[in-house]
């Protein structure tokens, strides 16, 4: 197991999110975390980023794990002016050696991003941002991978080319993904199991045989 | 013109103000700082006027006034929902101290002019060498931290999602502001500060695409204003101040007018 979770318990004041989760993920799984909005999907994975404290409960991630993280917001606007080259490489040395500069190249490849490396992020459209913060979060070499809504706001094609992109980085690299979403028809497609996070519990289960109460 | 020892020392003093405040203005357009960054100007005019009252220089009053008022500005508009009102209280509350200081000092209205508008021509070895130094400090701070500052600069959520302490380094960068506003105010005064963080680096999004370009755009363009500034000051007799605002003001209109013609064609 690359991630185990036991009796998680999230309280804000007086509101329960969730009671007393567990669950556990494959290594080389593709999960998708389903349920309606509001019901915590985000909170929970603040909590297994450590950004956020649970009130009860523990998480355990296998020891070799390295976490790569696409959050659901970003503050990019049309007059963002970095290129989305030197967005990607955020998070890299601020000298880049030949090795770091071959590596930022190596995931604009991944993500189809080459040939536009020069364009403006602000200029980007909302599937090739969304494949930038896919490139810079790869660009730590992570072997499991979580992205918030990453499919939310984009259209039916661009949908298309970033789930194709994710299920390659599963299928080749063997990469853990944990998708958050409420695209369940997208998840039916794409994911081969789910997590179905609704009223505080959880359920896990082939994503084949999901049969949740919304769509 | 060099031949004038006072022109010397403003050139070097003013070089090393315009490297400084090019470099921190990429990072106040970037955290949409200016506003703080104006704001932070007029606390140090009633620093530099509290210096007048207790008689020391008005650097060291300006500097302890930034210090305290960037990262209380700072934090109040982190945790405030209005964060411009809350900025304009205590820019008011400043402004007002300032005058108080001033006119209780009973100093002549001179010194104030001098604050607000800057006397880089009246800067003597001692003040050059203070202001050298305080810009290497600035300069190192930046440095020191510039990775994780590039990254919460220019993606804050992302930064957030790599575990990078954004908080320390928002308080960081603060400091280095602080200091970056006092040293300028030198020059330019308290009142047109903003102009040298603000106006060369706003231009410098539309010329580069890279953070390092930025910093270099934004750099040459603070510098060309107060070299130039410096010396059709010292022809014509007319204030620095006054052509430094105006040559950026036309470089960024021109970046800006450029920009927009080309993407509507």
């Amino acid at each position: 197991m690359i991630l185990t979770v036991k009796n998680l318990t999230m309280e804000f004041d007086t509101k329960t999110v969730f009671e007393d989760l567990n669950f556990d993920l494959k290594e080389g799984s593709m999960t998708a975390l389903l349920g309606p909005n509001g019901t915590g999907k985000t909170t929970l994975i603040n909590i297994l980023m450590k950004l956020l404290s649970p009130t009860s409960g523990s998480f355990q991630f296998k020891n070799n794990v390295k976490l790569g993280y696409v959050p659901q917001f970003r503050n990019i606007d049309a007059e963002y002016p970095l290129s989305i080259k030197a967005f990607v490489g955020l998070n890299a040395p601020l000298i880049k050696k030949g090795k770091v500069k071959q590596q930022i190249q190596h995931e604009l490849e991944e993500t189809h991003l080459t040939s536009i490396q020069n364009t403006r992020m602000g200029e980007a459209s909302g599937g090739q941002k969304q494949r930038a913060y896919l490139a810079q979060a790869l660009l730590d070499q992570p072997n499991m991978i979580i992205l918030d809504e990453a499919t939310a706001s984009l259209d039916p094609v661009a949908k298309e080319e970033l789930m194709k992109l994710i299920k390659h980085l599963n299928q080749k690299h063997g990469m853990t993904v944990l998708f958050v979403t409420h695209d369940v028809p997208l998840a039916r497609k794409y994911m081969d199991e789910y997590l179905y996070l609704n009223n505080g519990t959880i359920k896990q289960g082939k994503m084949s045989e999901f049969d949740g109460d919304y769509e | 013109m060099f031949q004038y020892q006072f022109m010397g020392y403003a050139f070097l003093a003013s070089t090393f103000i315009a490297i400084t405040c090019g470099v921190v203005g990429v990072y106040v357009v970037a955290r949409s700082f200016s506003f703080l960054a104006h704001t932070l100007s007029e606390i140090g005019f009633a620093g530099a006027a509290f210096a007048v009252f207790i008689g020391i220089a008005p650097l060291w009053g300006m500097l302890l006034f930034t210090l305290l008022g960037s990262i209380s500005v700072g934090e109040l508009s982190m945790h405030s929902d209005q964060k411009e009102s809350s900025i304009s209280a205590i820019s008011a509350l400043f402004i007002g101290l300032g005058v108080l200081f001033l006119a209780i000092s009973g100093s002549n209205s001179r010194y104030a002019t001098n604050i607000l508008f800057g006397s880089i021509i009246g800067v003597d070895e001692e003040g050059v060498i203070q202001l050298v130094i305080l810009s290497i400090i600035v300069l190192l701070l930046i440095f020191i931290v510039q990775r994780q500052l590039n990254f919460d600069s220019f993606d804050h959520i992302g930064a957030l999602a790599h575990g990078i302490k954004t908080g320390l380094i928002g308080v960081i960068f603060l400091i280095a502001l602080a200091m970056a506003v006092s040293i300028g105010s030198q020059i330019v005064g308290s009142l047109l500060v903003f102009i040298l963080l603000t106006l060369p680096s706003s231009t410098a999004r539309y010329l580069g695409k890279t953070i390092s370009s930025m910093i270099a755009w934004s750099i040459s363009i603070a510098l060309i204003g107060v070299w130039a500034g410096l010396y059709l000051g010292f022809i014509t007799d007319w204030p620095v101040t006054f052509f430094i605002s105006v040559i950026e003001v036309v470089i960024y209109l021109t970046a800006y007018f450029v920009h927009v013609i080309r993407h509507r064609l």
